[in-house]
C-alpha cells in the first residue's frame, strides 16, 4: 500500500513510479496535539527501524519568507494567501515528500491539504476551485484527524500560549471584535468544514479528548496495521 | 469570495509574443482613450518584488517545478487582480491589460501543466470583453527581439525547461512553443487577431475602430461618471 497516485493526473515532470514509502497525514486544529503525536510517532518508528521524514506547512524555501511576511502584514487577499500556501505545499510535496517516498521512508505530514482547504472554505473560496487547486496532491495512505471538543480546544490554546493568535482566531474574517468570541466562531466553522471534507475524503477520526498516552497508543495501533500491509507489499517479487 | 459580479468597467487584454508591439499599441490606445475623456487604466504584467525575490531564490537553488512556477505567478496575478484590476473594473474604468491570463496559459502550458487545471486555477479572473492578439510570425518576433539586443532573462528564455544550454537557442525554441500555445487559444478564447506585420499606425487604426464599435465609449467619459 503505497501512495502512487494523485487525486487527479500528477503534476508534470514528477516521476511517481516506484513510490515505496508510506504517507501518513495528521490533521487537526492548533492545540489538538498534532505536533506532539508526530514527534512521538517519529521516535517510535525510528526505534522500529523505519526512516521517517516529517513535512508540514510553511516550510518551503521557495516562498517561506514571503509567507511569513504576509502573515505579519495581513495585506493579501484570501485568494492570494490560498495560492501562496498552495505554492508552498507543492514545493514541499515535489521537493521533500516525493523524494522521501521514493527512498522508501515513512512520511509524517503535520497537516496537509485538508487544513489548507478548510481554512479557505471558511473564507468563502469556491469548493470547486480549491479542490482543483489541490487535485495534483498525493493521496495519503491514512489521514488521522485529531478531534477535540471546542471548550477543550480553547482551554488548551490559552494554556499553551497564554493568548489567542490572530489567524487561529479568524480575526481577518471580522466575525467579532471580541477575540475570544471570534476564536469560538472560527474554530466551529473550521470544524464544520473539516467534517464536510471528512465526508468526501474519509479521514480516520481520532478522539483527541483523551490523554496523550491513550491517543498515541491508538495511533500506533493504526500505524501498525498500515505497516503490516506496507511490509507485505514491499516484498520483492 | 463572492461569485463574479457584473461591473461597470471594460476589460481589454492585449496578447502576443515578445516583440509583437503590444506595449507600443497599448500606449497609443491609452492616450487616445484619455484624450476622449475616458476613464482608462493600464495594467502591466509585471512581477512584484515579492515574486522576483522568490524567483531568484528558486532559480539559485534549482527548486522550481512547472507546478510551483505556475502557482507563484498565479499568486502574483491574484494579488494584482484583486487589488488593482477588479476594483478598477468595478469602479467603471476601461482597463487595458498588457498580457493577461493567456500569457500564463501559454507559458505554463509549454512547461507541461494540464490546460484544464490552469483554466480552473485562473477561473477567478474575468474573461476580457475583448482580447486583441497581435499576430506576428515567429521569425519576425524573434528577429525584433534579437535586433533590439534585449538582455534575455533565464525564465523568459525558458532555460528552466532545458531545451538548450545556449540562452539564445533556448529562447528561440521556447518562443516557438509559446507561439503554438497562442495559436491554439485563438478560437478557444475568441481572440481578435490584429495583423502585427502592418505598420504601427495601421494597427492602431484597426484597434481604435474595434474599440469604438464594440464599446460604448461615451459611457466612460468624465461626465458619464456622475
Amino acid at each position: 500500500m503505497s501512495p502512487n497516485r494523485c487525486f487527479q493526473s500528477p503534476p508534470p515532470d514528477l516521476d511517481l513510479s516506484r513510490l515505496t514509502g508510506l504517507l501518513i497525514v495528521i490533521e487537526g486544529p492548533d492545540s489538538s496535539g498534532r505536533s506532539t503525536h508526530v514527534g512521538l510517532l517519529t521516535k517510535w518508528l525510528e526505534q522500529k527501524g523505519y526512516s521517517v521524514v516529517q513535512t508540514g506547512l510553511r516550510r518551503s524555501m521557495l516562498v517561506g519568507p514571503e509567507l511569513d511576511q504576509a502573515k505579519k502584514g495581513n495585506t493579501l487577499s484570501p485568494r492570494t494567501m490560498s495560492l501562496f500556501y498552495a505554492t508552498d505545499f507543492y514545493d514541499q510535496m515535489e521537493n521533500v515528500l516525493v523524494p522521501a517516498l521514493h527512498s522508501g521512508a515513512v512520511a509524517l505530514a503535520d497537516r496537509y491539504i485538508f487544513t489548507l482547504m478548510a481554512r479557505d472554505l471558511v473564507r468563502g473560496t469556491e469548493p470547486a476551485w480549491i479542490e482543483s487547486l489541490y487535485s495534483r496532491a498525493l493521496v495519503a495512505d491514512a489521514v488521522f484527524y485529531l478531534k477535540v471538543p471546542l471548550p477543550t480546544l480553547v482551554m488548551r490554546t490559552l494554556h499553551a500560549h497564554g493568548r489567542l493568535d490572530y489567524w487561529e482566531s479568524g480575526m481577518d474574517l471580522g466575525l467579532s471584535r471580541d477575540w475570544f468570541d471570534s476564536f469560538l466562531q472560527y474554530q466551529r466553522r473550521l470544524n464544520d468544514e473539516f467534517m464536510k471534507l471528512h465526508g468526501k475524503f474519509n479521514f480516520d477520526i481520532i478522539n483527541a479528548n483523551r490523554s496523550v498516552q491513550t491517543i498515541q497508543k491508538d495511533l500506533r495501533g493504526r500505524v501498525e496495521r498500515l505497516l503490516a500491509s506496507f511490509n507485505s507489499d514491499a516484498q520483492p517479487g | 469570495m463572492s461569485a463574479k459580479k457584473p461591473f461597470a468597467g471594460k476589460l481589454i487584454a492585449f496578447e502576443g509574443l515578445d516583440g509583437s508591439g503590444k506595449s507600443t499599441q497599448i500606449n497609443l490606445v491609452q492616450r487616445w482613450l484619455a484624450g476622449q475623456g475616458c476613464r482608462v487604466f493600464h495594467s502591466a504584467w509585471e512581477s512584484s518584488e515579492m515574486v522576483k525575490e522568490a524567483l531568484r531564490r528558486g532559480r539559485k537553488q534549482q527548486l522550481f517545478t512547472p507546478t510551483t512556477f505556475s502557482l507563484l505567478y498565479a499568486t502574483d496575478f491574484a494579488d494584482r487582480y484583486e487589488h488593482q484590476i477588479l476594483p478598477m473594473l468595478r469602479g467603471g474604468f476601461i482597463v487595458l491589460c498588457d498580457r493577461y491570463i493567456f500569457t500564463s496559459f501559454a507559458r505554463d502550458g509549454v512547461r507541461g501543466c494540464d490546460p484544464a487545471w490552469l483554466r480552473e486555477l485562473y477561473g477567478f479572473a474575468h474573461i476580457p470583453d475583448i482580447t486583441f492578439y497581435l499576430d506576428l510570425p515567429l521569425h519576425m518576433a524573434l528577429d525584433r527581439v534579437f535586433r533590439a539586443r534585449q538582455q534575455l532573462n533565464y525564465f523568459e528564455a525558458g532555460m528552466d525547461i532545458g531545451l538548450s544550454q545556449d540562452i539564445q537557442e533556448s529562447y528561440r525554441l521556447y518562443q516557438g512553443r509559446v507561439f503554438d500555445q497562442y495559436m491554439s487559444m485563438i478560437n478557444e478564447f475568441d481572440f481578435t487577431v490584429i495583423d502585427a506585420t502592418r505598420n504601427i499606425h495601421e494597427q492602431q487604426e484597426q484597434l481604435r475602430e474595434q474599440l469604438a464599435t464594440r464599446i460604448d465609449l461615451t459611457a466612460f467619459g468624465e461626465k458619464a461618471a456622475s
